[in-house]
């Protein structure tokens, strides 16, 4: 019972302690014209489906959830957000050479396909960011029309 | 008072961690330096360029023959040196349009290396696809002394191919599933 104690409040100690860590944060008020959604005049059903599932973890400026100023939350975010956009960045589209958009989009349509995207982490809290049947095929439509606009 | 003697603890045993990285870090790239000047030293060829390029191909071969033993394992290790040989390459020797091709194949190869390197057999597949085009665009730019076959499926994702040093098929992208599927499209040399 003792022990338990003692663990308990080294527990609580820590989590203290790991609250003055600072993050980086990932915000940016301005969409640089290489963007994604203004390169390819995306459609506006579909612009709004990127930015709820798609943009908080691959672009310049995510919408933090409240849980984002607690740790370790927000080292977990930090952590997916970096990832993701070393992955895929839609801010920084057009810098991208055609290889490697295809490449891209290849990857983006076998994911959303495949459902790993959006992440299963991602979607239990934002549930808005989950597609529907009908938004998925859009989507993926519109990525391979994109795809195949490049052959 | 606990709470604050661990406070220090823990971020004293940060702090070392922190240095001890650094410490690790250093000599190694050092050793990496030096490999890297041997290899310019020992290789036979007269045109250092073309060796580089021979590198990747051979990793590349290396990285095929584990995908048709559908030896999961194997291909991410030989992802991850395939990467590096990749970021090795160095396109200097070559013309500003070669250049600007060269090194948008090695960014977009080297992407799908390193997938390779963590992913399980059927993402493995899915990038050595790609992967293959990138390298068969570099040998055409780089050439080789090897003879090459480009090899074709048309079963896997709508028709794809890949390269192989011999004519006989033997296919990375179903392994023992259909070992044999697909044909002989081109012959590189």
């Amino acid at each position: 019972m003792k022990v338990l104690k003692i663990i308990a409040w080294i527990a609580l100690g820590a989590l203290v302690v790991i609250q003055f860590f600072p993050t980086d944060k990932n915000e940016s008020y301005t969409t640089p014209e290489t963007d994604f959604v203004l390169v390819n005049k995306v459609p506006s059903e579909i612009e709004n489906q990127l930015m709820q599932s798609c943009y908080d973890c691959h672009s310049n400026n995510t919408v933090y959830p409240w849980y984002s100023k607690i740790q370790p939350a927000a080292w977990f975010l930090e952590d997916h957000i970096k990832e993701g956009k070393a992955e895929l960045n839609f801010n920084e589209w057009d810098n991208y050479s055609d290889r490697r958009k295809k490449s891209k989009l290849r990857s983006i349509i076998k994911q959303i396909e495949s459902g790993e995207m959006p992440l299963d982490s991602y979607t239990l809290i934002h549930r808005d960011a989950i597609f529907s049947e009908k938004e998925k095929e859009a989507v993926l439509n519109y990525m391979k029309t994109l795809k195949d606009d490049l052959e | 008072m606990s709470t604050m003697a661990l406070a220090a603890t823990m971020i004293l045993t940060a702090s070392c961690k922190d240095g001890n990285k650094e410490e690790a870090a250093a000599p190694m790239s050092n050793e990496m330096h030096q490999e890297s000047m041997d290899d310019k030293d020992d290789m036979p060829m007269s045109d250092n360029q073309d060796a580089k390029a021979e590198a990747i191909l051979n990793d590349y071969f290396n990285l095929k023959d584990a995908l048709v033993n559908d030896d999961n394992g194997k291909a991410k290790e030989l992802g991850n040196t395939l990467a590096k040989s990749l970021k090795a390459f160095d396109a200097s020797n070559y013309s500003d349009n070669e250049q600007s091709e060269l090194k948008d194949i090695i960014e977009d190869a080297t992407e799908h290396a390193e997938h390779i390197g963590e992913s399980d057999i059927k993402h493995q597949r899915e990038h050595f696809k790609i992967l293959s085009k990138d390298v068969t665009d570099m040998v055409a730019i780089t050439g080789t002394d090897k003879k090459l076959y480009e090899q074709f499926c048309p079963m896997y994702d709508g028709g794809t191919a890949w390269l192989s040093t011999k004519e006989e098929v033997r296919n990375p992208y179903y392994g023992s599933q259909m070992l044999k599927c697909g044909k002989v499209q081109r012959e590189i040399n």
